[in-house]
């Protein structure tokens, strides 16, 4: 590799050509403030349109400032950072996005999360130039079931369009109008639930301001909790463990399954159970459709459709349901552990209670913005009643705990209650890429060759590439597993199986950058990847430590088939835990 | 329509086509070629003056010459009309006075080519073509 | 056979098209069908001789007689007098603003003296309607040239012509090709750049409706140097005639194998597609014009990757403007040696400018580089209108500056210009004169920028927004000196951070107005005053007393009723009311209104 010699302030830097200054600066110790700018490395997403002029530094002999995120090292140069002048630009043009955005940070969503707000104090603006009847762009709010848009607060930064188009294929955002006006929005200044959004929520994840927030479930969980007549339970997904710490302050990938189950109790949640019990169940009904489609298929049934997809992704699944209806067919028709846990929860569980499922109140605590959509499908009701009442986010569970007054740090370990909060290693991979397709291998492996694994980690399908493909040996018959997660991803190897190139059995796809671990309902990032790579360690750690590392082998699965469901693909099973698609594609 | 297939073939339609345009060109640099005025008055025209200014743009678009024919108004040589003032570049200006189609190419073939005189100049009395512009 | 002995050129551009040019070649042909002449004199529709202050012109041929403002009711006394009896229509010549008389031959007006024309070389002069007007002007001869030598030849040729973009920023275009043809791609592109879009400019359009084979023939030789097959014309859909006119080029092109697979008897290939664009300034701006080539926003992106590199749907591409091809085929017919013999020392050849504002001669010239500006004012230009003082010329566009009276005899150059404070920008000049106030000037283009602006940077988006707001707030009298501190800063931040040549360019006009017209700004500051009486805030209408005849003529015509007084008594003008229409200053006889 070609190296560059330069200098930024005085410091001597060797650098790989090709680097841009902010990388090569950010080497020796020097971080030069950006904004629009966002590079998640470890999953190759890059934000770079060059807008927000933030980082501008001299570059020796340049007319202008030269914007560092994009300008790249050459041989020689001089650069420095810090000069009255690149001082006086960046707080002027700081001081210009400021003029045009609301002051209203004490009760904004995003307040203390909020880049722009950090960066102000960072560079210091005490003040902004009065000009008289100062215009101030004013869009019109929008909210979906899922998320909501105040573009009063956008920046144009960008970075919601480069997931939303480039990292997601889905065009539901993109710039529109000139000039001042110029703002994010659907086509034609559609709300977001008239246009093909999956409620991914990536934007979210990466919006440096309150433009783009969850909806707020918070204040109905808080009713329903102190509402006598109702029995409240809650499940949490297997990636909200491997995150919830970040937002007190403990290391990213710092596990904390069982102080999240204390603080649940002490939230006042009736039972505390786990989503990994309904991913347990996931494998056992999609493992088996899996099974029973390839048997038929290997058995020469031409009327078969292969690959089978995983459909535990509500995002993946708007995804398909308005980009590829011609495939409806091929998803498992296997429900989400979210929506199964709450078919289950407000029969079998009810049941067992004795209480009526209009007093059984299920919420659940999620990774992701999708399952606030999902769980308001009307597939999911039954007379209106949803399985599942409320999804709240990872972030939504941190800020209860803080409303709370609860020390979450100083909690002990607790473990969930029961019967649906056992599960297996098998379950909670299910919160990153490649985790549902392992589980359901340990499971089909089994079943099918009628021997144990010997070997229960399948590493050939873990990683955070995009799209992974490998061959399983299942006793001697080859099983072909595709893997995407970002659903740009997904459309590759969709487009891929539609022109020939690839010839699988199944595939998993997981709508976020990295799976579940880097959902939209997770604690911000803040454009650094690592934390995402840390979240993935850490699931494949809690897996590597549960006693039980198969769906199949869960005690308390076993039990709700002998006592409930009968057997994976029952009638029973149908009837609760799957489900089917519709056509939603826009024009 | 016959398609271009070389650089000669475009220099032949060049050539071919030039008459069309020549008109332009002489006019775009009066000063550097031969022109000639017709007087084209009544009086001009009553007495022969456009028989004699075809025969002129005949012959000069025959043979390709250099020169720009114009019409003019009555130059005050009613008694000789038709009238022609011949300017070659460098020279001063010369009226020929009673031209005929045959005294027109005489201009042309002696006076404009080989520099003869020929007869029939009228007295100057005049200003040249670039002064009364 | 009878000879055609007459040509009748008829302006055709846009300008004298507004002006019922279509309607005098009617009544012209009806006329000469009348008169038996339809033979022996052929009107000819042309594109713009840049005279447009005077349009429709109709130019006679051979005698050069230059017609101007010529009505379609003109045709029966042009043809009846000036063809059948040599007798020209005096009333309609050009007349000399300022000897009055009337010049009957173009080659004897000054307008037309100092002009030398290259790249307007066949506009006003052919059909650009028939490609073979344009062939026996030596059309495609360049590029048969061009075929015999190699690409490296021919660009070298380019670059020691030292041509330099005629779109503003002026790179140089051998410079520019070299680096297309060295990268290597399985496609490349040859684009053309009519995006034309600052305002009171209209070279391009003028060059594409005057002699549209040009820039095909142009293109289709950067194609071969470059290594391209296929060319993109990126216009504006508010250029209908231009448009027309390059489709009926690039039509006759093709049908004579001048496009398309083996040119001239090469195994060059070339041809060329148009891509309209919805007429955004900032798609001026070479990756703008791209990605709204592609489809995509038309909003530029950060430069590396030029288009050079990675440009029309990420392939090598050279994109060039109009003007600059215009240049090529002169240059290759006439060599290098005559082109860069022409100009200054850095700033070869000639360039086109578009005259508007407070000058006599409003039209498109075209003059060497090293011209001074009073020469382009006040020998082409005819000096300013009404005789009024001149005062300063705006240059480059909204992007340029004002320059002043101490520059009138600055050379014209890319680098002169750019020293004063202004830019070559695609050749606008706009001339003001004491009547306009520099602040206000200064506001126009502010709020030109502001609606152009793609919204990208936020020094350009939310920057110019507030000049513009700051600047409004001056011409309303609210200015304080802390507002033009404020301008001043705003104006250096955004030419060193604004993402591109739009941005950064866009506080010239501010910048240059504020260094040579600061007393205006400080006149509107401090005394609370608008020297040139523009900003209504700032002016009220007095009544002298002393020249007041109590004529009642003002109070009558009053819209809002400010003005009373009794009948030959001084009358008093209520300033609360007064809404400074100016209508009362207009009416009164005795100059008795007066602006304060």
């Amino acid at each position: 590799m070609e190296t560059i010699k330069l200098t930024i302030d005085n410091t001597p830097v060797e650098t790989e050509k090709g680097t841009t200054i902010y990388q090569a600066a950010k080497k020796v110790g020097i971080n030069i403030p950006a904004l629009c700018y966002m590079n998640l490395e470890h999953l190759g997403i890059k934000n770079c349109p060059g807008a927000c002029r933030i980082c501008v530094v001299d570059v020796a002999g340049r007319r202008n400032l030269a914007p560092s995120c994009s300008t790249a090292c050459m041989e020689g140069m001089v650069v420095k950072t810090n000069t009255p002048r690149v001082l006086n630009a960046r707080k002027t043009v700081m001081e210009l996005i400021l003029s045009d955005h609301p002051k209203d940070c004490l009760i904004c969503p995003a307040n203390g999360q909020c880049e722009l707000q950090a960066l102000a104090a960072t560079l210091g603006v005490r003040e902004i130039h009065a000009v008289e009847n100062a215009a101030v762009s004013t869009y019109r709010k929008d909210a979906s079931p899922s998320l909501k848009r105040d573009m009063d607060k956008c920046i144009m930064c960008r970075r919601c369009e480069t997931m939303c188009n480039d990292v997601q294929t889905v065009g539901a955002l993109s710039a529109i109008n000139r000039g001042f006006m110029a703002v994010v929005s659907p086509a034609f200044e559609q709300d977001l639930i008239n246009s093909p959004c999956t409620f991914c929520g990536q934007c979210v994840a990466v919006c440096p301001t309150g433009a783009l927030t969850e909806v707020d479930d918070t204040p109905k969980v808080i009713r329903a909790l102190a509402d006598p007549t109702k029995t409240v339970v809650v499940q949490t997904a297997p990636a909200v463990r491997a995150a919830l710490g970040e937002e007190f302050g403990l290391k990213p990938g710092t596990r904390v399954t069982g102080k999240m189950a204390a603080a649940l109790r002490r939230l006042g949640f009736d039972k505390v159970f786990d989503t990994d019990f309904a991913a347990d169940l996931t494998i056992m009904e999609e493992g088996t459709e899996l099974l029973t489609r390839l048997s038929k298929f290997l058995g020469g049934d031409k009327s078969v459709r292969l690959p089978i997809m995983t459909s535990c992704c509500p995002a993946w699944v708007n995804f398909f349901e308005t980009y590829y209806p011609e495939m409806l067919d091929v998803p498992s028709t296997a429900k989400s552990p979210q929506q199964m846990f709450g078919a289950i929860a407000k029969t079998y569980f009810a049941d067992k209670m004795k209480v009526n499922r209009k007093d059984l109140v299920v919420v659940s605590v999620m990774p992701c913005l999708a399952k606030k959509y999902e769980c308001q499908r009307n597939e999911f009701k039954v007379d209106g009643n949803p399985d599942v009442d409320y999804a709240i986010s990872t972030r939504e569970l941190a800020h209860l705990i803080k409303m709370a007054n609860i020390d979450f740090n100083s909690l002990p370990d607790e473990d969930f209650d029961q019967p649906l909060g056992e599960s297996t290693g098998a379950a909670v991979i299910f919160g990153t890429t490649g985790g549902v397709i392992e589980a359901a291998v340990r499971t089909a492996y089994e079943i099918f060759t009628g021997k144990k694994l010997d070997k229960i980690d399948f590493t050939e399908l873990r990683g955070l590439e995009g799209i992974r493909t490998a061959s399983i040996d299942f006793n001697g018959t080859m099983i072909n597993i595709g893997i995407a997660h970002q659903l740009g991803n997904a459309r590759k190897l969709l487009d891929g199986i539609r022109s020939g190139m690839y010839n699988f059995h199944a595939i998993e796809i997981m709508a976020c950058p990295g799976g579940c671990i880097g959902g939209a309902g997770q604690p911000y990032h803040h454009g650094h990847s690592e934390i995402i790579s840390a979240r993935h360690n850490a699931i494949y750690k809690e897996d590597e430590e549960k006693t039980i590392r198969k769906s199949h082998e869960n005690p308390y699965i076993i039990k709700l088939y002998e006592e409930f469901l009968g057997k994976p693909m029952s009638e029973m099973s149908h009837h609760l835990l799957h489900t089917h698609y519709f056509d939603k594609h826009k024009v | 329509m016959n398609k271009i297939k070389s650089l000669d073939d475009l220099r032949k339609m060049k050539q071919n086509l030039s008459s069309d345009i020549s008109i332009r060109e002489k006019s775009n640099n009066p000063d550097k070629i031969v022109q000639i005025r017709v007087a084209m008055a009544t009086c001009g025209i009553a007495a022969g003056a456009r028989e004699v200014m075809n025969t002129m743009l005949e012959k000069i678009a025959k043979d390709s010459l250099p020169v720009v024919v114009t019409q003019g108004g009555c130059m005050g040589y009613c008694y000789a009309e038709p009238t022609v003032e011949v300017k070659v570049p460098g020279k001063d200006p010369v009226v020929f006075g009673h031209v005929d189609p045959k005294v027109a190419l005489d201009i042309i073939d002696k006076y404009i080519l080989k520099g003869e005189l020929i007869d029939g100049i009228l007295p100057v009395n005049y200003q040249s073509i670039q002064e009364k512009a | 056979m009878v000879q055609v002995k007459m040509h009748l050129l008829v302006c055709g551009g846009t300008g004298c098209r507004a002006s019922e040019s279509k309607r005098l070649v009617d009544e012209l042909n009806a006329q000469l069908q009348a008169n038996g002449l339809a033979d022996e004199v052929k009107v000819v529709i042309t594109g713009c001789f840049g005279f447009c202050e005077k349009g429709p012109i109709v130019k006679v041929i051979p005698d050069n007689t230059f017609y101007t403002k010529v009505k379609p009711e003109d045709a029966e006394e042009i043809v009846k007098e000036h063809v059948l009896k040599g007798r020209k229509v005096t009333r309609l010549l050009y007349e000399d603003p300022e000897t009055k008389t009337h010049v009957s031959d173009s080659k004897h007006m000054e307008f037309y003296q100092k002009q030398v024309r290259i790249a307007l070389r066949n506009c006003g002069f052919i059909d650009p309607e028939n490609i073979e007007e344009y062939i026996v002007r030596d059309g495609y001869a360049a590029l048969g040239k061009v075929l015999a030598m190699t690409p490296a030849e021919a660009i070298d040729i380019v670059k020691k012509s030292g041509l330099r973009g005629r779109g503003g920023a002026g790179f140089p275009t051998g410079l520019k090709w070299e680096i297309a043809s060295k990268n290597k791609a399985d496609q490349k592109y040859v684009v053309c750049n009519a995006d034309e879009g600052d305002p009171g400019a209209f070279m391009d359009r003028s060059i594409l409706e005057g002699d549209p084979n040009s820039i095909v023939e142009a293109m289709a030789i950067c194609g071969y140097c470059i290594g391209a097959t296929k060319g993109l014309i990126y216009i504006r859909a508010e250029y209908p005639l231009a448009i027309k006119r390059l489709q009926v080029a690039i039509g006759q092109a093709r049908e004579f194998g001048l496009l398309g697979n083996n040119m001239l008897g090469s195994d060059f290939n070339f041809d060329i597609e148009l891509r309209y664009g919805a007429g955004a300034f900032v798609c001026g701006e070479e990756t703008a014009l791209i990605h709204s080539m592609e489809g995509k926003r038309g909003e530029p992106t950060i430069k590396p990757p030029f288009p050079a590199e990675a440009g029309f749907l990420g392939k090598p591409s050279n994109v060039n403007n109009v003007e600059t091809f215009a240049n090529i085929p002169a240059i290759f017919l006439k060599g290098w040696e005559w082109f860069s013999s022409i100009g200054t020392e850095k700033s070869k050849g000639t360039k086109v400018f578009a005259l508007a504002g407070k000058i006599n001669n409003v039209g498109l010239i075209e003059v060497p580089m090293g011209t001074t500006l009073r020469e382009v004012i006040f020998e082409i230009g005819g000096g300013i209108k009404g005789g009024k003082k001149f005062k300063a010329v705006q240059t480059g566009g909204p992007s340029g500056g004002c320059l002043t009276e101490a520059h009138l005899d600055t050379p014209i150059d890319y680098d002169n210009l750019i020293a004063a404070g202004s830019m070559m920008g695609s050749g606008g000049m706009i001339v003001m004169d004491e009547d306009d106030c520099m602040v206000s000037v200064a506001k126009f283009y502010l709020d030109f920028i502001v609606g152009e602006s793609c919204g990208k940077c936020a020094p350009c988006r939310i920057g110019n927004k507030r000049m513009h707001e700051t600047l409004e707030k001056i011409c309303q009298g609210k200015g304080t000196m802390e507002d033009l501190d404020y301008l001043d800063n705003l104006s250096k931040v955004i030419k060193d951070t604004a993402l591109c040549g739009l941005g950064q360019t866009s506080p010239n006009p501010v910048l240059s107005t504020m260094q040579y017209f600061r007393d205006e700004y400080l006149a509107h500051v401090i005394d609370k005053k608008c020297p040139a009486g523009r900003c209504k805030a700032l002016k009220s209408y007095v009544i002298n007393a002393d020249k007041c005849m109590g004529c009642t003529l003002c109070a009558k015509n009053c819209p809002v009723s400010a003005i009373t007084g009794d009948k030959k008594v001084p009358h008093v003008i209520d300033q609360a009311k007064c809404i400074k229409c100016g209508t009362c200053y207009e009416k009164c006889k005795f100059g008795a209104i007066e602006i304060r």
